[in-house]
């Protein structure tokens, strides 16, 4: 992803023994080197791998804390997860929380970068600050909100009660814990795509503006035309990283509502840690992670294929 | 540029909408400072108008306080796993971002997808296995098994922005070290490695801030030694009474080291969050 929209130069003229050196190293020994040097990130994830294949493993049995000899059950696991309401419910709240955050985070992430390039002195000021809750573990920013929507004493019902609004149940009800928890992802990670929007904004060539300006195009012209399509491939970073991220919540759900009310918020990530440390039923719930990973690794695929698309259409936007 | 009464009504809605959105930013914040400082006796019979005290965080920092959560022990612990996690990561990750900067050979877009891909993977895919290993290995509970799982979260990190740094840097310079009698490994520590120096620094700051943050690892692989902050705070929520002004208290120590340190490196962090995919 990373080497499309910034080139990298790699092994473009870095080739040794392109002089003299001091002392010849024989060519078996120059060959071997990079492999020595990634010997020890291999061997680390070798170690997180060797987990993830034995969770891999695992789901093939039933094994369980009130079955620790665990018998051979084939892909009986994966069959249950498939046939059970609980998991397309599960992945129902998934989609809707990572489609709504994601799609909130972008459009108020790229508007806060477009009225942050105005560079008044209000936004150069603010702009020194916009990291800050981006900066704060999800978890804690969860707690610092469940504090705040609390339907009694919490401040946020204090300050809507002049609107007539005093008695929200905020996380209380299905579709209100849903909303919450949507609200304090967009208070964390707006900040990310505001960021990288900026920055795509501040990297955009200023003469196809400047040409826009002499023909007299309107701002709504200008910016569905030129800004929009030469800042999409920064916003798309943005999206697939907030979507991915969004699609394997855990702290925020876990801190402001644990699933509640009800199932209603159990998203994948949290229902697998329900059925594997809550109920101890190992094997079921790494068989959940599995189909998420398979999920989180198919739709990465498929975005990134699609990121390198826009960039072409990006690079044949005129300059 | 012609600006008429129609422009500047414009620009004035444009910073009321800016300073709207800092409003809905920054108010949780103020709102815990405001939440901690706050004698329990007023925590529920007003909003805004208090006799402030210290009394919250001398409980929450206290050594033997009443509460009996070790607040200071985690966020020791938290300083302990978080730069244990870093310099690991930089051990490891520095040589391989390198190679991979600099050299095609075969495995090395293996790695740096298979890398990528720790970044995107579901954490309990691997935690749940690595709770019933750890429980074998004696790894639970412990520092060295934190600091290990952490890997997930800085190596991917250090390595993917080290190669965008070290691909960044022109070659010419180490060649003409080489050239200079200069042997590969004094290339890389007296040319390559200082020119990347800021990025290091920015990079071991962000993995830091990451790892410290980090919460699914400490709240299913450790119990009380090694426990963090971010799971401790959630500890004075519980309870018949929550304790918000403790919470409060926990809540904004916790967030301390990682604000402080993000305020030093803003111009690095958009490589930093985009993983070397956007440079500013």
């Amino acid at each position: 992803m990373s080497s499309s929209l910034s080139e990298t130069g790699h092994g473009a003229a870095s080739r040794e023994g392109s002089g003299p050196p001091a002392r010849v190293v024989p060519r078996w020994r120059r060959s071997l080197r990079p492999y020595l040097l990634i010997v020890p990130a291999l061997l680390l994830t070798g170690g997180i791998l060797y987990p993830f294949g034995l969770g891999l493993y695992y789901t093939l049995f039933d094994f369980a804390a009130s079955k620790p000899q665990p018998d051979m059950v084939g892909l009986e696991n994966y069959r249950r997860i498939f046939s059970e309401s609980s998991f397309w419910d599960s992945a129902r709240v998934t989609v809707l929380y990572a489609v709504g955050a994601a799609a909130v985070e972008t459009v108020l992430g790229v508007g806060v970068a477009l009225l942050l390039h105005r560079s008044t002195l209000v936004g150069r000021v603010l702009e020194k600050i916009l990291i800050l809750p981006l900066m704060i573990a999800p978890v804690i920013a969860a707690i610092m909100w469940k504090l705040m929507l609390q339907p009694s004493v919490g401040v946020v019902n204090h300050l809507l009660k002049p609107f007539g609004m005093g008695g929200v149940q905020w996380t209380d009800t299905p579709a209100g814990a849903l909303l919450s928890s949507i609200a304090v992802d967009v208070w964390v990670y707006t900040p990310f795509v505001a960021i990288l929007a900026l920055a795509g904004l501040r990297s955009l060539p200023t003469s196809p503006f400047e040409a826009a300006a002499v023909d007299g195009a309107g701002w709504w012209f200008t910016f569905r035309k030129l800004t929009l399509p030469m800042l999409w491939p920064y916003v798309l970073v943005a999206v697939i990283f907030r979507f991915m991220d969004s699609l394997k919540v855990f702290d925020i759900i876990y801190a402001l509502t644990e699933g509640g009310p009800g199932d209603s918020t159990v998203v994948l990530q949290i229902r697998a840690y329900l059925e594997a440390i809550r109920f101890q039923r190992y094997s079921f719930g790494i068989s959940y992670m599995i189909v998420l990973w398979a999920v989180v690794y198919l739709v990465t695929m498929v975005l990134v294929r699609y990121l390198g698309k826009i960039q072409n259409r990006a690079a044949e936007v005129p300059k | 540029m012609k600006r008429g009464v129609r422009g500047k009504l414009i620009a004035v809605a444009a910073d009321g909408a800016l300073i709207l959105y800092f409003v809905f930013a920054l108010f949780p914040i103020a709102w815990m400072i405001i939440l901690s400082l706050k004698p329990a006796n007023e925590l529920f019979s007003t909003y805004f108008s208090f006799t402030p005290t210290l009394d919250s965080y001398q409980t929450v920092l206290g050594a033997g306080s009443d509460e009996g959560v070790p607040f200071l022990r985690f966020f020791v612990n938290s300083l302990v796993v978080s730069l244990g996690a870093v310099g690991l990561s930089l051990v490891i990750g520095l040589p391989a971002a390198y190679a991979a900067a600099r050299w095609r050979f075969r495995g090395s877009e293996n790695l740096m997808f298979t890398l990528l891909s720790f970044r995107f993977a579901p954490e309990l895919t691997v935690i749940i296995p690595l709770f019933v290993l750890y429980q074998q290995l004696g790894l639970f509970d412990t520092y060295l098994g934190m600091i290990w799982v952490l890997q997930l979260v800085t190596l991917p990190l250090i390595v993917w922005i080290m190669r965008s740094y070290f691909s960044d840097l022109s070659p010419e310079l180490e060649q003409a070290a080489l050239l200079d009698g200069y042997t590969r490994k004094q290339a890389f520590f007296k040319v390559a490695l200082p020119l990347v120096k800021p990025g290091i620094a920015a990079v071991s700051l962000l993995a830091f801030i990451f790892a410290w943050n980090n919460f699914v690892f400490p709240l299913i692989l450790t119990s009380s030694e090694a426990q963090t902050v971010t799971v401790g705070a959630l500890s004075f929520l519980g309870g018949d009474r929550p304790k918000y002004n403790l919470t409060a208290a926990a809540a904004l120590v916790s967030v301390i080291p990682p604000l402080l340190l993000a305020l030093t490196i803003q111009r690095y962090l958009v490589r930093g969050l985009s993983f070397g995919a956007v440079k500013s």
